[in-house]
Protein backbone atom coordinates (compact mmCIF):
# COMPACT_ATOMS: atom_id res chain seq x y z
CA UNK A 1 0.00 0.00 0.00
CA UNK A 2 2.72 2.46 1.03
CA UNK A 3 3.76 2.62 -2.57
CA UNK A 4 0.38 3.31 -4.28
CA UNK A 5 -0.44 6.01 -1.56
CA UNK A 6 0.95 8.77 -4.16
CA UNK A 7 -0.81 7.59 -6.91
CA UNK A 8 -4.15 7.28 -4.97
CA UNK A 9 -3.80 11.10 -3.65
CA UNK A 10 -2.65 12.16 -6.94
CA UNK A 11 -5.79 10.28 -8.81
CA UNK A 12 -8.22 11.76 -5.55
CA UNK A 13 -7.50 15.09 -6.40
CA UNK A 14 -7.40 15.01 -9.73
CA UNK A 15 -10.50 14.60 -12.29
CA UNK A 16 -11.43 11.20 -13.32
CA UNK A 17 -10.19 9.80 -16.10
CA UNK A 18 -13.24 7.46 -17.48
CA UNK A 19 -16.27 9.07 -18.57
CA UNK A 20 -19.46 8.73 -17.33
CA UNK A 21 -21.70 6.71 -20.23
CA UNK A 22 -24.36 7.28 -20.77
CA UNK A 23 -24.23 10.44 -19.33
CA UNK A 24 -21.24 12.19 -20.72
CA UNK A 25 -20.71 11.21 -24.62
CA UNK A 26 -17.79 8.59 -25.34
CA UNK A 27 -14.83 9.70 -27.63
CA UNK A 28 -14.59 9.90 -31.29
CA UNK A 29 -13.27 6.64 -32.87
CA UNK A 30 -9.96 7.47 -34.53
CA UNK A 31 -9.89 8.14 -38.30
CA UNK A 32 -9.18 4.64 -39.08
CA UNK A 33 -12.11 2.64 -37.24
CA UNK A 34 -13.20 -0.33 -38.96
CA UNK A 35 -16.82 0.28 -38.45
CA UNK A 36 -20.09 0.20 -40.58
CA UNK A 37 -20.05 -1.07 -43.63
CA UNK A 38 -22.24 0.52 -46.33
CA UNK A 39 -22.86 -0.17 -50.17
CA UNK A 40 -22.84 2.04 -52.54
CA UNK A 41 -25.12 0.61 -55.05
CA UNK A 42 -24.38 2.95 -57.84
CA UNK A 43 -20.52 1.57 -57.88
CA UNK A 44 -21.10 -1.99 -57.69
CA UNK A 45 -20.73 -4.30 -60.79
CA UNK A 46 -22.03 -7.17 -58.59
CA UNK A 47 -18.37 -9.11 -59.66
CA UNK A 48 -18.99 -11.06 -56.13
CA UNK A 49 -15.52 -10.99 -55.01
CA UNK A 50 -16.70 -9.20 -51.49
CA UNK A 51 -18.95 -12.58 -51.06
CA UNK A 52 -15.97 -15.03 -51.92
CA UNK A 53 -13.57 -13.60 -49.57
CA UNK A 54 -15.49 -12.76 -46.44
CA UNK A 55 -14.74 -14.88 -43.86
CA UNK A 56 -17.29 -15.41 -42.09
CA UNK A 57 -19.71 -15.67 -45.13
CA UNK A 58 -22.20 -12.54 -44.12
CA UNK A 59 -22.58 -11.33 -48.20
CA UNK A 60 -24.29 -12.69 -50.48
CA UNK A 61 -24.45 -11.74 -53.97
CA UNK A 62 -27.25 -12.51 -56.24
CA UNK A 63 -26.52 -12.27 -60.12
CA UNK A 64 -30.06 -12.99 -61.16
CA UNK A 65 -32.22 -10.28 -58.75
CA UNK A 66 -29.18 -7.95 -58.76
CA UNK A 67 -28.81 -7.90 -54.91
CA UNK A 68 -26.61 -8.54 -52.38
CA UNK A 69 -27.16 -9.64 -49.02
CA UNK A 70 -25.71 -8.31 -45.77
CA UNK A 71 -25.84 -9.84 -42.47
CA UNK A 72 -24.60 -6.84 -39.97
CA UNK A 73 -24.63 -9.90 -37.43
CA UNK A 74 -22.29 -12.29 -38.98
CA UNK A 75 -19.77 -9.22 -39.61
CA UNK A 76 -16.57 -9.03 -38.19
CA UNK A 77 -15.47 -5.97 -39.61
CA UNK A 78 -12.57 -6.96 -40.63
CA UNK A 79 -12.29 -5.22 -43.93
CA UNK A 80 -11.53 -7.69 -46.13
CA UNK A 81 -14.12 -6.86 -48.55
CA UNK A 82 -13.75 -2.92 -48.67
CA UNK A 83 -10.16 -3.77 -49.57
CA UNK A 84 -11.01 -5.91 -52.55
CA UNK A 85 -13.72 -4.69 -53.98
CA UNK A 86 -12.29 -2.39 -57.00
CA UNK A 87 -14.97 -0.34 -57.88
CA UNK A 88 -14.83 1.37 -54.08
CA UNK A 89 -18.60 0.02 -53.70
CA UNK A 90 -17.94 -1.22 -50.03
CA UNK A 91 -17.51 1.52 -47.87
CA UNK A 92 -16.41 1.65 -44.10
CA UNK A 93 -17.29 4.01 -41.56
CA UNK A 94 -16.23 4.93 -37.71
CA UNK A 95 -19.55 4.67 -36.72
CA UNK A 96 -20.10 2.30 -33.96
CA UNK A 97 -22.45 -0.53 -34.91
CA UNK A 98 -24.36 -0.70 -31.96
CA UNK A 99 -26.24 -3.36 -30.34
CA UNK A 100 -29.92 -3.82 -32.21
CA UNK A 101 -33.59 -5.66 -30.65
CA UNK A 102 -33.92 -7.83 -33.73
CA UNK A 103 -31.59 -9.88 -35.94
CA UNK A 104 -31.88 -9.18 -40.11
CA UNK A 105 -30.46 -8.90 -42.78
CA UNK A 106 -29.71 -5.89 -44.80
CA UNK A 107 -30.80 -6.14 -49.42
CA UNK A 108 -29.12 -3.83 -51.20
CA UNK A 109 -30.74 -3.50 -54.91
CA UNK A 110 -28.11 -2.91 -57.42
CA UNK A 111 -29.56 -1.04 -60.40
CA UNK A 112 -28.61 -1.64 -63.83
CA UNK B 1 -5.03 -35.98 9.00
CA UNK B 2 -8.51 -35.70 7.05
CA UNK B 3 -7.79 -34.82 3.90
CA UNK B 4 -10.55 -32.26 2.13
CA UNK B 5 -10.83 -31.88 -1.97
CA UNK B 6 -12.05 -28.28 -2.53
CA UNK B 7 -13.19 -26.92 -5.83
CA UNK B 8 -11.33 -24.33 -7.82
CA UNK B 9 -12.94 -23.00 -10.33
CA UNK B 10 -14.27 -23.07 -13.15
CA UNK B 11 -16.67 -20.27 -11.82
CA UNK B 12 -14.20 -18.09 -9.37
CA UNK B 13 -13.79 -14.23 -9.22
CA UNK B 14 -9.97 -14.78 -9.67
CA UNK B 15 -10.58 -16.63 -12.68
CA UNK B 16 -11.58 -14.68 -16.15
CA UNK B 17 -11.53 -17.78 -18.23
CA UNK B 18 -13.15 -21.45 -17.00
CA UNK B 19 -10.18 -24.10 -15.56
CA UNK B 20 -11.22 -26.05 -13.11
CA UNK B 21 -8.56 -27.09 -10.25
CA UNK B 22 -9.45 -30.21 -7.81
CA UNK B 23 -6.94 -28.84 -4.51
CA UNK B 24 -6.66 -31.54 -2.42
CA UNK B 25 -5.90 -30.12 1.03
CA UNK B 26 -4.76 -31.33 4.45
CA UNK B 27 -6.07 -28.61 7.01
CA UNK B 28 -5.43 -25.20 5.41
CA UNK B 29 -2.59 -26.42 2.71
CA UNK B 30 -2.66 -27.42 -0.78
CA UNK B 31 -1.00 -31.17 -1.17
CA UNK B 32 -2.36 -32.03 -4.44
CA UNK B 33 -3.92 -30.74 -7.16
CA UNK B 34 -5.88 -32.46 -10.22
CA UNK B 35 -6.69 -29.47 -13.58
CA UNK B 36 -10.03 -30.30 -14.98
CA UNK B 37 -10.12 -28.72 -18.59
CA UNK B 38 -13.03 -28.48 -21.71
CA UNK B 39 -14.68 -25.72 -20.71
CA UNK B 40 -14.65 -23.53 -23.78
CA UNK B 41 -13.44 -25.89 -26.49
CA UNK B 42 -14.55 -23.71 -29.56
CA UNK B 43 -13.26 -26.37 -32.20
CA UNK B 44 -11.52 -24.05 -33.89
CA UNK B 45 -8.74 -26.64 -35.19
CA UNK B 46 -11.33 -28.79 -36.97
CA UNK B 47 -12.56 -25.45 -38.52
CA UNK B 48 -9.61 -24.77 -39.59
CA UNK B 49 -9.93 -27.49 -42.44
CA UNK B 50 -13.64 -26.91 -43.61
CA UNK B 51 -12.36 -23.15 -43.88
CA UNK B 52 -10.69 -21.97 -46.48
CA UNK B 53 -6.84 -21.17 -45.86
CA UNK B 54 -7.33 -17.69 -46.19
CA UNK B 55 -10.75 -17.08 -44.02
CA UNK B 56 -8.75 -18.99 -41.37
CA UNK B 57 -6.64 -15.49 -40.81
CA UNK B 58 -9.44 -13.85 -39.28
CA UNK B 59 -10.50 -17.47 -37.37
CA UNK B 60 -6.81 -17.54 -35.75
CA UNK B 61 -7.25 -14.01 -34.82
CA UNK B 62 -10.20 -15.11 -32.71
CA UNK B 63 -8.39 -17.70 -30.45
CA UNK B 64 -7.61 -15.37 -27.85
CA UNK B 65 -8.82 -12.05 -28.04
CA UNK B 66 -5.28 -10.53 -26.36
CA UNK B 67 -2.47 -12.61 -27.95
CA UNK B 68 -5.01 -12.31 -31.33
CA UNK B 69 -1.92 -10.26 -33.47
CA UNK B 70 0.71 -13.49 -32.87
CA UNK B 71 -1.81 -16.19 -33.53
CA UNK B 72 -2.57 -14.95 -36.66
CA UNK B 73 0.99 -13.78 -37.11
CA UNK B 74 2.30 -17.25 -36.62
CA UNK B 75 -0.21 -18.74 -39.11
CA UNK B 76 0.66 -16.32 -41.54
CA UNK B 77 4.84 -17.47 -41.26
CA UNK B 78 3.61 -20.56 -41.50
CA UNK B 79 1.36 -20.30 -44.95
CA UNK B 80 4.04 -18.36 -46.21
CA UNK B 81 6.90 -20.45 -45.38
CA UNK B 82 4.40 -23.41 -47.20
CA UNK B 83 3.96 -21.28 -50.45
CA UNK B 84 7.86 -19.54 -50.17
CA UNK B 85 6.99 -16.00 -49.96
CA UNK B 86 9.12 -13.44 -48.82
CA UNK B 87 7.76 -10.31 -46.51
CA UNK B 88 8.41 -7.09 -47.48
CA UNK B 89 10.79 -5.65 -44.63
CA UNK B 90 8.88 -2.41 -43.45
CA UNK B 91 6.15 -5.61 -43.14
CA UNK B 92 8.18 -7.34 -41.02
CA UNK B 93 8.44 -4.34 -38.46
CA UNK B 94 4.92 -3.34 -38.41
CA UNK B 95 4.48 -7.09 -37.13
CA UNK B 96 6.89 -6.59 -34.24
CA UNK B 97 5.27 -3.46 -33.63
CA UNK B 98 1.92 -5.05 -33.12
CA UNK B 99 3.05 -8.08 -32.02
CA UNK B 100 4.49 -5.69 -28.73
CA UNK B 101 1.47 -3.42 -28.48
CA UNK B 102 -0.21 -6.97 -27.71
CA UNK B 103 2.22 -8.06 -25.30
CA UNK B 104 1.80 -4.66 -23.75
CA UNK B 105 -2.23 -5.40 -23.65
CA UNK B 106 -1.82 -8.10 -22.16
CA UNK B 107 1.45 -7.84 -19.71
CA UNK B 108 -0.99 -4.31 -18.82
CA UNK B 109 -3.92 -6.58 -18.67
CA UNK B 110 -2.59 -9.50 -16.52
CA UNK B 111 -0.66 -7.35 -14.19
CA UNK B 112 -4.34 -6.06 -13.55
CA UNK B 113 -5.48 -8.84 -12.70
CA UNK B 114 -3.21 -10.26 -10.02
CA UNK B 115 -3.63 -7.00 -8.61
CA UNK B 116 -7.34 -7.75 -8.68
CA UNK B 117 -6.85 -11.11 -7.52
CA UNK B 118 -4.89 -9.40 -4.29
CA UNK B 119 -8.04 -7.32 -3.33
CA UNK B 120 -5.34 -4.34 -4.52
CA UNK B 121 -8.18 -2.92 -6.64
CA UNK B 122 -6.43 0.85 -7.03
CA UNK B 123 -3.19 -0.94 -8.49
CA UNK B 124 -5.88 -2.72 -10.82
CA UNK B 125 -7.65 0.27 -11.90
CA UNK B 126 -4.32 2.35 -12.42
CA UNK B 127 -2.99 -0.89 -14.56
CA UNK B 128 -6.12 -0.75 -16.75
CA UNK B 129 -5.30 3.01 -17.06
CA UNK B 130 -2.38 2.11 -18.64
CA UNK B 131 -3.94 -0.57 -20.80
CA UNK B 132 -6.84 1.83 -22.10
CA UNK B 133 -3.73 3.90 -23.75
CA UNK B 134 -2.20 0.83 -25.50
CA UNK B 135 -5.74 0.22 -26.85
CA UNK B 136 -5.54 2.92 -28.35
CA UNK B 137 -3.04 3.09 -29.65
CA UNK B 138 -4.38 -0.08 -31.29
CA UNK B 139 -7.34 1.65 -32.12
CA UNK B 140 -5.56 4.34 -34.19
CA UNK B 141 -2.85 2.09 -35.88
CA UNK B 142 -4.61 -0.93 -36.76
CA UNK B 143 -8.70 -0.07 -36.41
CA UNK B 144 -9.82 -2.16 -33.92
CA UNK B 145 -9.19 -2.07 -30.02
CA UNK B 146 -8.60 -5.87 -29.75
CA UNK B 147 -8.69 -8.00 -32.36
CA UNK B 148 -6.39 -5.76 -34.97
CA UNK B 149 -6.87 -8.07 -37.93
CA UNK B 150 -4.02 -6.55 -39.40
CA UNK B 151 -1.59 -9.50 -40.54
CA UNK B 152 -2.42 -10.97 -43.39
CA UNK B 153 -0.67 -13.83 -45.88
CA UNK B 154 2.26 -11.41 -47.64
CA UNK B 155 2.49 -8.79 -45.35
CA UNK B 156 0.35 -6.88 -43.29
CA UNK B 157 -3.22 -4.78 -43.91
CA UNK B 158 -2.36 -1.36 -42.67
CA UNK B 159 0.60 0.93 -42.57
CA UNK B 160 1.37 3.96 -40.93
CA UNK B 161 2.58 7.46 -42.18
CA UNK B 162 4.70 9.96 -40.52
CA UNK B 163 2.19 11.94 -38.69
CA UNK B 164 0.64 8.24 -37.14
CA UNK B 165 4.38 7.32 -36.59
CA UNK B 166 4.66 10.26 -34.71
CA UNK B 167 1.68 10.41 -32.57
CA UNK B 168 2.01 6.53 -31.42
CA UNK B 169 5.68 7.94 -30.32
CA UNK B 170 4.34 10.31 -28.35
CA UNK B 171 1.15 7.58 -27.04
CA UNK B 172 4.33 5.38 -25.90
CA UNK B 173 6.49 7.90 -24.15
CA UNK B 174 3.16 9.02 -21.87
CA UNK B 175 2.88 5.49 -21.31
CA UNK B 176 6.27 4.87 -20.06
CA UNK B 177 5.42 7.80 -18.39
CA UNK B 178 2.18 6.38 -16.63
CA UNK B 179 3.83 3.21 -16.00
CA UNK B 180 7.11 4.44 -14.76
CA UNK B 181 5.25 6.94 -11.77
CA UNK B 182 2.48 4.58 -10.38
CA UNK B 183 3.11 1.22 -11.64
CA UNK B 184 6.44 -0.59 -11.89
CA UNK B 185 7.17 0.95 -8.75
CA UNK B 186 4.42 -0.60 -6.74
CA UNK B 187 4.98 -4.41 -8.09
CA UNK B 188 8.57 -4.10 -7.64
CA UNK B 189 8.71 -2.89 -3.63
CA UNK B 190 4.89 -2.80 -2.40
CA UNK B 191 5.29 -4.93 0.62
CA UNK B 192 1.15 -6.04 -0.35
CA UNK B 193 2.15 -7.62 -3.43
CA UNK B 194 5.39 -9.38 -1.99
CA UNK B 195 3.94 -11.10 0.65
CA UNK B 196 1.41 -12.20 -1.33
CA UNK B 197 4.02 -13.40 -4.01
CA UNK B 198 7.32 -13.81 -2.70
CA UNK B 199 8.23 -16.81 -2.53
CA UNK B 200 4.43 -18.38 -3.20
CA UNK B 201 4.59 -21.03 -5.98
CA UNK B 202 8.39 -21.76 -6.29
CA UNK B 203 9.21 -23.86 -9.37
CA UNK B 204 12.98 -24.61 -9.80
CA UNK B 205 14.80 -24.06 -12.71
CA UNK B 206 15.82 -27.63 -13.50
CA UNK B 207 11.73 -28.74 -12.36
CA UNK B 208 11.02 -25.42 -15.69
CA UNK B 209 13.03 -27.63 -17.44
CA UNK B 210 11.94 -31.00 -17.35
CA UNK B 211 8.27 -30.13 -17.08
CA UNK B 212 8.26 -27.74 -20.71
CA UNK B 213 7.97 -24.13 -19.04
CA UNK B 214 7.65 -21.49 -21.52
CA UNK B 215 7.37 -17.86 -21.49
CA UNK B 216 7.66 -15.72 -18.35
CA UNK B 217 7.26 -19.23 -16.03
CA UNK B 218 10.34 -20.47 -17.96
CA UNK B 219 12.08 -17.16 -17.67
CA UNK B 220 11.55 -16.52 -13.98
CA UNK B 221 12.83 -19.64 -13.03
CA UNK B 222 16.47 -18.82 -14.68
CA UNK B 223 15.75 -20.43 -18.14
CA UNK B 224 16.60 -18.11 -21.08
CA UNK B 225 13.80 -19.46 -23.66
CA UNK B 226 12.19 -16.94 -25.50
CA UNK B 227 10.98 -17.50 -29.22
CA UNK B 228 11.92 -13.93 -30.66
CA UNK B 229 15.79 -15.26 -29.99
CA UNK B 230 15.36 -16.57 -33.37
CA UNK B 231 14.60 -13.86 -34.82
CA UNK B 232 11.25 -14.19 -36.79
CA UNK B 233 9.86 -11.07 -38.88
CA UNK B 234 12.15 -8.56 -37.88
CA UNK B 235 13.22 -9.44 -34.32
CA UNK B 236 16.57 -10.52 -35.84
CA UNK B 237 17.41 -7.07 -37.19
CA UNK B 238 16.31 -5.16 -33.97
CA UNK B 239 18.21 -7.29 -31.67
CA UNK B 240 16.52 -9.14 -28.82
CA UNK B 241 17.73 -10.44 -25.43
CA UNK B 242 15.34 -12.20 -23.30
CA UNK B 243 14.41 -10.79 -19.89
CA UNK B 244 15.47 -13.48 -17.45
CA UNK B 245 15.06 -13.33 -13.60
CA UNK B 246 16.31 -16.10 -10.60
CA UNK B 247 13.75 -15.94 -8.42
CA UNK B 248 11.78 -19.30 -9.41
CA UNK B 249 8.75 -17.91 -7.71
CA UNK B 250 5.60 -15.65 -8.32
CA UNK B 251 7.27 -12.29 -7.66
CA UNK B 252 10.04 -13.43 -10.15
CA UNK B 253 7.04 -13.79 -12.45
CA UNK B 254 5.65 -10.01 -11.63
CA UNK B 255 8.91 -8.73 -12.15
CA UNK B 256 9.99 -10.52 -15.21
CA UNK B 257 6.85 -9.09 -16.79
CA UNK B 258 7.07 -5.72 -15.54
CA UNK B 259 10.24 -5.60 -16.97
CA UNK B 260 9.03 -6.88 -20.61
CA UNK B 261 6.30 -4.21 -20.23
CA UNK B 262 9.45 -1.97 -20.95
CA UNK B 263 11.07 -3.87 -23.11
CA UNK B 264 7.75 -3.97 -25.04
CA UNK B 265 7.69 -0.47 -25.29
CA UNK B 266 11.47 0.31 -26.14
CA UNK B 267 11.00 -2.40 -29.20
CA UNK B 268 8.04 -0.70 -30.51
CA UNK B 269 9.58 2.12 -30.44
CA UNK B 270 13.06 0.74 -32.34
CA UNK B 271 10.75 -0.71 -34.91
CA UNK B 272 8.76 2.26 -35.68
CA UNK B 273 12.35 4.45 -35.87
CA UNK B 274 13.99 1.09 -37.73
CA UNK B 275 11.33 0.58 -40.24
CA UNK B 276 12.57 0.93 -43.63
CA UNK B 277 10.08 2.44 -46.77
CA UNK B 278 8.26 0.00 -49.16
CA UNK B 279 5.74 -2.43 -49.36
CA UNK B 280 3.74 -3.46 -47.14
CA UNK B 281 2.20 -6.41 -48.78
CA UNK B 282 3.03 -8.43 -51.81
CA UNK B 283 0.43 -10.77 -53.78
CA UNK B 284 0.60 -14.39 -52.75
CA UNK B 285 -0.41 -16.75 -55.25
CA UNK B 286 -0.18 -20.52 -54.86
CA UNK B 287 -2.06 -23.07 -52.03
CA UNK B 288 -0.45 -24.17 -49.04
CA UNK B 289 1.57 -27.54 -50.10
CA UNK B 290 3.76 -29.82 -47.34
CA UNK B 291 4.20 -29.50 -43.65
CA UNK B 292 5.83 -27.26 -41.35
CA UNK B 293 5.95 -26.17 -38.27
CA UNK B 294 5.77 -22.25 -37.02
CA UNK B 295 6.55 -20.84 -33.90
CA UNK B 296 6.05 -17.18 -31.91
CA UNK B 297 6.25 -15.96 -28.90
CA UNK B 298 3.39 -14.93 -27.14
CA UNK B 299 2.60 -12.62 -24.14
CA UNK B 300 2.15 -16.14 -22.24
CA UNK B 301 5.09 -18.08 -23.92
CA UNK B 302 6.15 -20.14 -27.44
CA UNK B 303 3.20 -20.99 -29.10
CA UNK B 304 3.71 -23.77 -31.94
CA UNK B 305 1.74 -24.17 -35.45
CA UNK B 306 1.59 -27.07 -36.70
CA UNK B 307 0.21 -26.66 -40.79
CA UNK B 308 -0.03 -29.00 -43.10
CA UNK B 309 -1.10 -28.16 -46.91
CA UNK B 310 -2.11 -30.43 -50.03
CA UNK B 311 -2.10 -27.97 -52.86
CA UNK B 312 -5.72 -26.99 -52.42
CA UNK B 313 -7.21 -24.08 -50.80
CA UNK B 314 -7.84 -25.99 -47.48
CA UNK B 315 -5.71 -27.01 -44.92
CA UNK B 316 -4.95 -30.37 -44.42
CA UNK B 317 -4.60 -30.12 -40.58
CA UNK B 318 -3.52 -27.18 -38.18
CA UNK B 319 -2.90 -28.05 -34.85
CA UNK B 320 -2.25 -25.75 -32.31
CA UNK B 321 0.04 -25.79 -28.77
CA UNK B 322 -0.98 -22.94 -27.29
CA UNK B 323 1.54 -21.61 -24.23
CA UNK B 324 -0.74 -22.27 -21.25
CA UNK B 325 -1.37 -25.63 -22.85
CA UNK B 326 2.47 -25.99 -21.60
CA UNK B 327 2.59 -23.81 -18.39
CA UNK B 328 -0.24 -26.24 -16.60
CA UNK B 329 2.37 -28.82 -15.65
CA UNK B 330 4.86 -26.28 -14.13
CA UNK B 331 1.25 -24.77 -12.07
CA UNK B 332 0.86 -28.32 -10.41
CA UNK B 333 4.42 -28.47 -9.68
CA UNK B 334 4.08 -25.04 -8.23
CA UNK B 335 1.15 -26.25 -6.17
CA UNK B 336 1.51 -28.30 -3.84
CA UNK B 337 2.64 -26.90 -0.36
CA UNK B 338 1.37 -23.72 -0.45
CA UNK B 339 -1.45 -22.29 1.47
CA UNK B 340 -5.34 -22.47 0.48
CA UNK B 341 -5.38 -18.44 0.29
CA UNK B 342 -2.49 -18.07 -2.10
CA UNK B 343 -3.59 -20.95 -4.78
CA UNK B 344 -5.79 -18.26 -6.33
CA UNK B 345 -2.68 -15.69 -6.74
CA UNK B 346 -0.42 -18.97 -7.85
CA UNK B 347 -3.03 -20.01 -10.08
CA UNK B 348 -3.02 -16.24 -12.05
CA UNK B 349 0.64 -15.77 -11.82
CA UNK B 350 1.28 -18.35 -14.64
CA UNK B 351 -1.15 -15.91 -16.33
CA UNK B 352 -3.85 -19.11 -17.79
CA UNK B 353 -5.43 -18.64 -21.13
CA UNK B 354 -8.07 -21.27 -21.46
CA UNK B 355 -9.94 -19.96 -24.45
CA UNK B 356 -6.44 -20.61 -26.45
CA UNK B 357 -5.53 -23.62 -24.21
CA UNK B 358 -8.75 -25.00 -25.62
CA UNK B 359 -9.19 -23.94 -29.29
S1 LIG C 1 -19.68 -4.71 -53.72
FE1 LIG C 1 -17.76 -4.64 -54.83
S2 LIG C 1 -16.88 -6.68 -54.59
FE2 LIG C 1 -19.03 -6.82 -53.99
S3 LIG C 1 -20.08 -7.47 -55.82
FE3 LIG C 1 -20.18 -5.23 -55.79
S4 LIG C 1 -18.38 -4.59 -56.97
FE4 LIG C 1 -18.07 -6.74 -56.48
S1 LIG D 1 -16.09 -6.63 -43.02
FE1 LIG D 1 -15.34 -8.73 -43.16
S2 LIG D 1 -16.94 -9.96 -42.22
FE2 LIG D 1 -17.87 -7.97 -42.65
S3 LIG D 1 -18.82 -8.24 -44.65
FE3 LIG D 1 -16.76 -7.41 -45.01
S4 LIG D 1 -15.47 -9.22 -45.34
FE4 LIG D 1 -17.38 -9.93 -44.40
Amino acid sequence: MPWMLPTILRNLLSRPVTRRYPFDDVREPFAGYKGRIDFDADRCDLCGDCARVCPSLAIEVTLESRQITYDPFKCIYCATCVEICLPRAIGQDRRYTKPALSKGVETIEVPV
Amino acid sequence: MARTVIPFGPQHPVLPEPIHLKLELEDEKVIGVMPVIGYVHRGIEKAAELNTFRQNINLMDRICGICSFIHSLTYCQGIESLIGVEVPARARFLRVFWSELSRAHSHLLWLGLLADAMGFESLFMQCWRAREMVLDISEMTAGHRIIQASCTIGGVRRDMDEEMVREVEKRLIALRQLVDSSIHGVFLHDPTIRQRTAGKGVLSKDQAEVLGAVGHVARASGVAVDMRQTGYAAYGELGFEPVVETGCDSHARVVVRTRELYQSIDLMRRSLTAMPDGRILIRVDGYPVGETVSRCEQPRGEVIYYLKGNGTNHLERLKIRTPTFANIPPLLAMMPGCELADAPVIALSIDPCISCTER
